[in-house]
């Protein structure tokens, strides 16, 4: 318990200095979010009245702790671009129905691939099946997921029409076509991901395959795949864990892209029109989700830790 | 060079000759529009084809690969000098200096290289510059930890005791005695970094965040293509072919090091 509460607390701590980053990167911004509203034959009173309405006249401090206090509320003020005036927590609450689930199922498709294959390439090293394998894992980690996204709707959108060639319609007008729409992109997603992880099972599996618990079951007379599965792959995937999380948050930032492909109206498409737009409180509020997100991951990934390792749970 | 194999380096040299060439000679001018030609399939005069505009596209490769090279380059050269020093630092002096350089590497590294990207956009404005920057930045952290890792282990080994009871400065023992031995894992480290930089390039420029029209970089182009994959699927399939051959090449040459130089493992 002690343990996952210090987590908790850490990945609090981390949200509030991206918070803080984020704000104060963007504040130091050229521009003035008032002239994009008005445009810049704007009148200086009027430029005046909408800094003053937008609360830019205030010191930086005062903004930031008025921006937090709406954070905790829900609320991350106003959009400067969005049809004007839409509130950011509506945006990224419309955006999160499409990234969370997409997110969700490539995270499950990259790990139901990586250990079973990763085990697999481990146990025939040096043999067909293992180089075969690395051969699989070197492309998927070569071949540029976007490109292969931009192919794959072509191929199975456009020529064979098993899945929409992008765009999602809403979950509630139509559950099983939303489902649909997120399959291929979940694939395009989870295919980099799925082809370190290989490498990273593999690798962890090797060493562990070195142990001499390893060699004692065997000389017990233990089945070779029981050995493999129950001695090998359970402490294997302790040392997995502890390098999956930097993946996962590469897979998680590789939802801007692939939403991009498919034209998804996801958390990470909004993030890039707003850079784009320089949509400075949505730019804020979209990162400081993203950054929620991520670390919301890292956490489930930490809280893993005891249930895989009984060595944590016993010293803390 | 006996044992060392060539795949990886034939690749890279394919590559980076396609691109050193285009700096003097390409078939057709990149950025020349051609509206008799577009969409021209692979021809004699076009061995590629061209896109929507009749750009033809080969010359488009032979240009569009600067970007992607340069922030290999720039990513692996400031990764390398500034990584090496961070972590020769923490891993030699350890204590609070090492507490101090690793956190920051390590929440550094926590950070995802599009993340870092989409925040040098909206600081500089969308440009090879930012991306330069979010690359160069990812492999910081990389090459930090590595380097400590591998001077953890190497500064209590009896050559550097011995260094160091003869009295030589720390300086000396760092660049002569330790740096050396680590060479080896830091050139492995550079071959796969250049193939990240080259992907990452290519996938923020596929966002519009990089290299701006009318200059080509094979992300951009791939972004263009998707319009219109359909009706010349040769502008969407060979930008993306030069762009996974490239990253192929650096990473194959990193595993060729690798086996090469520590045939252990």
């Amino acid at each position: 318990m002690m343990y996952l509460l210090k987590k908790l607390f850490g990945m609090l701590a981390t949200l509030a200095v991206v918070s803080i980053l984020t704000f104060f990167t963007l504040f130091v911004l050229p521009g003035d979010p008032a002239l994009l509203i008005l445009g810049t034959e704007a009148d200086p009173g009027a430029l005046e009245l909408v800094r003053a309405q937008l609360g830019l006249d205030r010191p930086v401090i005062v903004q930031y702790a008025s921006w937090l206090g709406g954070v905790v509320r829900g609320d991350f003020g106003r959009s400067l671009t969005f049809s004007r005036g839409y509130a950011v927590a509506d945006l990224i609450a419309a955006a999160l129905p499409v990234t969370l689930p997409l997110a969700a199922m490539a995270i499950f498709l990259a790990m139901a691939v990586a250990i079973p294959l990763g085990t697999l390439a481990a146990s025939r090293r040096g043999k067909t099946a293992d180089k075969i394998i690395l051969g699989f894992s070197q492309a998927g980690l070569s071949i540029p997921a976007f490109w292969l996204g931009i192919l794959a709707i072509q191929f199975f959108a456009v020529r064979l029409g098993w899945f929409p060639p992008g765009g999602m319609p809403r979950w509630s007008a139509d559950p099983l076509g939303a489902l649909n729409s997120l399959i291929l992109p979940a694939l395009i997603l989870a295919l980099p991901r799925a082809a370190i992880l290989t490498r990273i099972v593999r690798t962890a599996m090797l060493e562990i395959l070195k142990e001499d618990y390893i060699r004692t079951a065997r000389g017990k007379g233990l089945p070779e795949t029981a050995v493999i599965l129950k001695h090998g792959l359970s402490n294997a995937l302790v040392s997995v864990s502890t390098v999956a999380g930097i993946q996962l948050i590469q897979l998680v930032a590789g939802t801007v892209v692939v939403e991009q492909v498919f034209s998804l109206p996801g958390l990470g498409r909004l993030i890039l029109s707003a850079v784009l737009l320089r949509d400075l409180p949505l730019v804020q509020g979209t990162i400081f989700v993203g950054a929620a997100i991520i670390l919301a991951v890292n956490f489930l990934l930490d809280s893993l830790y005891p249930i895989l390792d009984p060595r944590i749970r016993g010293v803390q | 060079m006996a044992g060392f194999k060539w795949g990886g380096s034939v690749l890279v040299i394919a590559m980076a000759l396609l691109t050193l060439i285009g700096f003097f000679y390409t078939p057709h001018n990149p950025t020349e529009m051609n509206i008799q030609q577009r969409l021209a399939p692979p021809s004699l005069q076009h061995p590629l084809g061209t896109d929507n505009y009749g750009r033809d596209i080969l010359s488009r490769i032979m240009v569009g690969g600067r970007p992607a090279f340069q922030a290999g380059m720039v990513a692996v050269t400031l990764g390398l000098l500034i990584g090496v020093l961070w972590g020769a630092a923490a891993g030699y002096y350890r204590g609070w200096l090492e507490e101090i350089l690793m956190r920051t590497a390590d929440g550094l590294y926590s950070l995802p290289t599009i993340l870092m990207a989409l925040l040098a956009v909206t600081l500089l404005g969308p440009g090879q510059a930012s991306i330069l920057v979010a690359v160069t930045l990812a492999n910081i952290p990389i090459f930090a930890r590595l380097t400590r890792a591998q001077f953890i282990s190497l500064r209590e080994r009896e050559f550097v005791l011995a260094a160091r009871a003869l009295g030589l400065k720390d300086l000396r023992i760092i660049v002569l005695h330790i740096l050396p031995n680590c060479l080896p894992t830091l050139l492995v480290q550079a071959s796969v970094s250049f193939a990240a930089a080259i992907l990452a390039e290519a996938s923020l420029s596929y966002l519009g965040l990089g290299t701006q029209p009318p200059h080509p970089s094979w992300g951009r182009m791939l972004k263009e293509a998707q319009g219109f994959a359909g009706l010349a699927p040769w502008a969407a399939v060979f930008p993306g072919l030069a762009i996974a051959l490239a990253v192929l090449g650096f990473n194959s040459l990193g595993d060729n090091l690798r086996d090469y130089l520590d045939p252990k493992s």
